[in-house]
């Protein structure tokens, strides 16, 4: 059954991650990354990991993408304004990821000698009750520290955000 | 296929991390570009809790919670740059962004 849901999750990903690249308009790109994030929500509660699961789907199907339409309408971008790169270009970029992957499949052809690698799908650690309870614990002060880094992001997008006087006299 | 194993969760990531890279190297618009960035962090999120759950261990689940925080922290300050950058050049694209070099 599980491997099942996850190679149809896989695919899903991949497929629409794909299209995320080489969408012309800007606005399936950002659908069809909602729709990858949403299969990796799926593989997350596939590894039971039911925490990640709700913030994933609350915190970037919901608002970082959201956010990411709001820009795009807001500058009115579409596929006629779509900047292309030069053919020879594209070529170098793909090459180049393409030697990536090979770096990434070498390493893992060196790492397959290790022993048996199940992972296991029930269990309790991906609850909220037990990652709460780590989270407050153990880990309070970087918890804290994250709430001002959010505090400047936000005072930070707010400033960058404003118009100017002088910008808005000229 | 009988049972899902960790190496699958890791072809799939770099799967999911080369695909942001491409993304990354082939498109010029600045939007397309931080989407292709949110991609890689998801792709490894994805092996974080692979490895979290094969080790039964639930710091990786927490790191993966820090790396969503910086992620929308950084989205919110990146996009307001573009915002900011499409007032001054009438443009998303990446390859007019080069005045740093005069």
């Amino acid at each position: 059954m599980s491997p099942t849901i996850f190679l149809t999750l896989a695919i899903i990903a991949v497929v629409s991650a794909m299209f995320v690249v080489f969408a012309k308009n800007p606005v399936h790109s950002v659908l069809s990354l909602i729709v990858t994030f949403f299969s990796i929500a799926g593989l997350y509660l596939l590894m039971n990991a039911q925490f990640l699961f709700v913030v994933q789907i609350i915190v970037y199907a919901g608002a970082i993408m959201v956010l990411f339409l709001f820009v795009l309408m807001l500058l009115n971008l579409s596929a006629d304004t779509e900047p292309q790169k030069s053919n020879r270009f594209r070529v170098i970029a793909s090459a180049s990821a393409g030697l990536l992957s090979l770096v990434f499949s070498a390493g893992m052809v060196i790492d397959a000698t290790m022993g048996d690698r199940n992972v296991a799908n029930i269990q309790e650690i991906g609850l909220v009750k037990h990652l709460g309870k780590v989270l407050f614990t153990d880990y309070l002060v970087p918890f804290e520290i994250s709430s001002i880094l959010f505090l400047a992001g936000m005072v930070g997008a707010v400033l960058l955000g404003k118009r100017t006087p002088k910008e808005s006299k000229s | 296929m009988t049972e899902v194993t960790a190496e699958h969760y890791i072809i799939l990531a770099t799967t999911l991390f080369v695909i942001g890279v491409a993304g990354v190297l082939i498109r010029r618009n600045a939007i397309v570009v931080l989407m292709c960035v949110e991609l890689m962090l998801n792709a490894v999120n994805l092996l974080m809790v692979a490895f979290s759950s094969h080790h039964k261990d639930s710091a990786g689940q927490i790191f993966v919670f820090f790396i969503m925080v910086v992620a929308a922290a950084e989205v919110a300050v990146g996009l307001a740059i573009l915002v900011m950058v499409y007032r001054n050049t009438r443009s998303t694209d990446v390859s007019l962004l080069d005045q740093l070099k005069n």
